[in-house]
């Protein structure tokens, strides 16, 4: 079969994609150790390498500006186009959730480490899955594999609620554990947040593949 | 004829005593089906076109909705200019055709005995390829169709349905002011909008256009194309076209062919962004074609 003169755009804006989803897969991986670890090396490195994950969103939005005006993409192209420039700019909020979590990292690094009873490795953990799995659905185009990831997200919530309750009991166990525990809180609803947005991503896949629109529905 | 509810005409059967009459054909099941009556104003049943033995069309139903653009897409010998041409029985003209099904506008079946082509070809206007102007004035060209239709009446009246024919196409301000000059003078955007206000003048209900911008710049284009936007209100409108991005720019309606069949026909929001069928997302990504 020839070669469409649309595929190379649609292989670099896939290709450009999966870098920068691997850069922010990167970052959770690192704050989260910068966290558990009490490593602030590993924090400064996620928020000094944020500005290459920023810059790769601007690339993907121009990439799909010219695609969508040169090209003139339709059907299943056109799909392809719109959900990356949809995902891009998720992506870039994950790598920034990232930023936020390695910040609290640095903060946290910094005082006296406090027993919180917190396993934040236990919801990290899921988070990076949802990632990898929601990342590797859009390679593959996979949308039942998108929908499992989606259906991670309940998994995540749960896991969000009972640390957040451990939190706020040791918080009112000791005042000494309150200024630490509110950021513990935030870095918790970082990465619940971002299995919200690795969601959207894969409600994106859905409409990609079968030009469903799933978002806002409950199925 | 292997169905009894199918008829035949041919260019040796134009006389209405060799074309027989036939019971209501039942509506085809499956995606041309009319939502409504109402939503009707032209419904194709089954038809079938052959060129001698080609057959150009095959079986093709589709309804085609009142006051929208629809569209014809496909590759080149797909039986879409055909099509259009059995709307108005242009196809009449070429000799050794032949026609099976039927084609109803407002319910009454053009290919029926007692259809008046002359009549028909007024409800249904047509704009070609290329502009057909007449070597007479601006003038002429739009009077010649109103004094064969009987449309002229007196001098105020042949003048007042050409002032409004040129409004139409949104062509009365460029040559209000010399309608007595040679219509070949006008650029080639003009010479089709003056073909466009020919066919409005004499009141039809369908404007039927066969590939109307391909011979023109993307200015006079972009001129032909918000003018077809604007006249849907009050015509019905089908056009072909080889140009997706015109079709998806200006249509409601798209229906894609493929060698003499119509492989999908839905709203062209729903063609151009999830077409169900394979073939139609192959061709419209340029898979192929």
């Amino acid at each position: 079969m020839h070669k469409r003169l649309i595929e190379d755009s649609l292989t670099l804006l896939r290709d450009k994609l999966l870098i920068m989803g691997g850069a922010a897969e990167k970052a959770i991986m690192l704050c989260t150790r910068a966290l558990i670890e009490r490593d602030s090396d590993l924090a400064t490195r996620v928020i000094r390498e944020d500005d290459a994950i920023d810059q790769m969103e601007l690339e993907i939005d121009q990439v799909c500006v010219d695609v969508l005006a040169l090209k003139q993409p339709a059907a299943s192209d056109l799909r392809f186009v719109v959900s990356i420039a949809r995902t891009a700019p998720l992506v870039e909020r994950i790598a920034d959730h990232a930023v936020n979590i390695a910040k609290h990292a640095l903060s946290l690094n910094n005082s006296p480490e406090l027993e919180m009873g917190v396993d934040l490795s236990s919801i990290a953990r899921v988070v990076q899955e949802m990632l990898v799995e929601g990342l590797d659905a859009f390679t593959s185009g996979d949308p039942e594999k998108a929908r499992a990831t989606i259906a991670r997200d309940d998994e995540v919530d749960a896991l969000y609620d009972r640390l957040y309750e451990k939190v706020i009991e040791a918080m009112k166990r000791s005042p000494d554990a309150v200024t630490s525990g509110a950021e513990w809180l935030f870095v918790l609803k970082h990465l619940e947040r971002i299995a919200d947005y690795v969601t959207n991503i894969c409600e994106q896949i859905v409409y990609m593949a079968r030009g469903q629109v799933i978002k806002h529905k409950i199925w | 004829m292997d169905d009894p509810q199918e008829r035949e005409t041919s260019k040796d059967m134009q006389s209405p005593n060799m074309i027989s009459e036939i019971a209501t054909p039942t509506l085809m099941k499956g995606i041309a089906e009319p939502k409504s009556e109402i939503e009707t104003k032209i419904d194709i049943r089954r038809l079938n076109f052959f060129y001698g033995r080609v057959c150009a069309l095959k079986d093709v139903s589709l309804t085609i909705p009142p006051s929208k653009v629809t569209a014809f897409i496909g590759p080149s010998g797909c039986g879409k200019s055909t099509l259009v041409r059995t709307l108005n029985r242009m196809n009449d003209v070429i000799p050794n055709t032949s026609v099976k099904g039927e084609v109803c506008i407002d319910g009454q079946n053009i290919y029926s005995p007692s259809t008046d082509v002359v009549e028909l070809r007024r409800r249904v206007g047509m704009v070609f390829q290329k502009p057909t102007t007449f070597p007479r004035s601006i003038f002429e060209n739009i009077a010649y169709g109103l004094r064969i239709n009987d449309l002229a009446g007196s001098k105020t009246e042949l003048a007042d349905r050409i002032e409004s024919g040129l409004k139409a196409a949104a062509l009365w301000d460029e040559v209000k002011d010399r309608l007595k000059e040679p219509a070949q003078g006008l650029s080639g955007g003009q010479q089709q909008r003056l073909c466009i206000a020919r066919a409005l003048a004499i009141e039809p209900e369908i404007v039927l256009m066969d590939e109307p911008t391909s011979a023109l710049d993307p200015i006079a284009t972009q001129r032909i194309e918000e003018l077809i936007v604007e006249l849907k209100e009050r015509y019905t409108i089908v056009i072909v076209t080889h140009n997706m991005q015109q079709a998806s720019r200006i249509s409601d309606m798209t229906a894609f062919f493929w060698l003499g069949e119509l492989i999908e026909f839905d709203t062209t929001e729903k063609m151009f962004t999830k077409p169900e069928r394979r073939m139609t997302e192959d061709y419209i990504t340029g898979r192929f074609g």
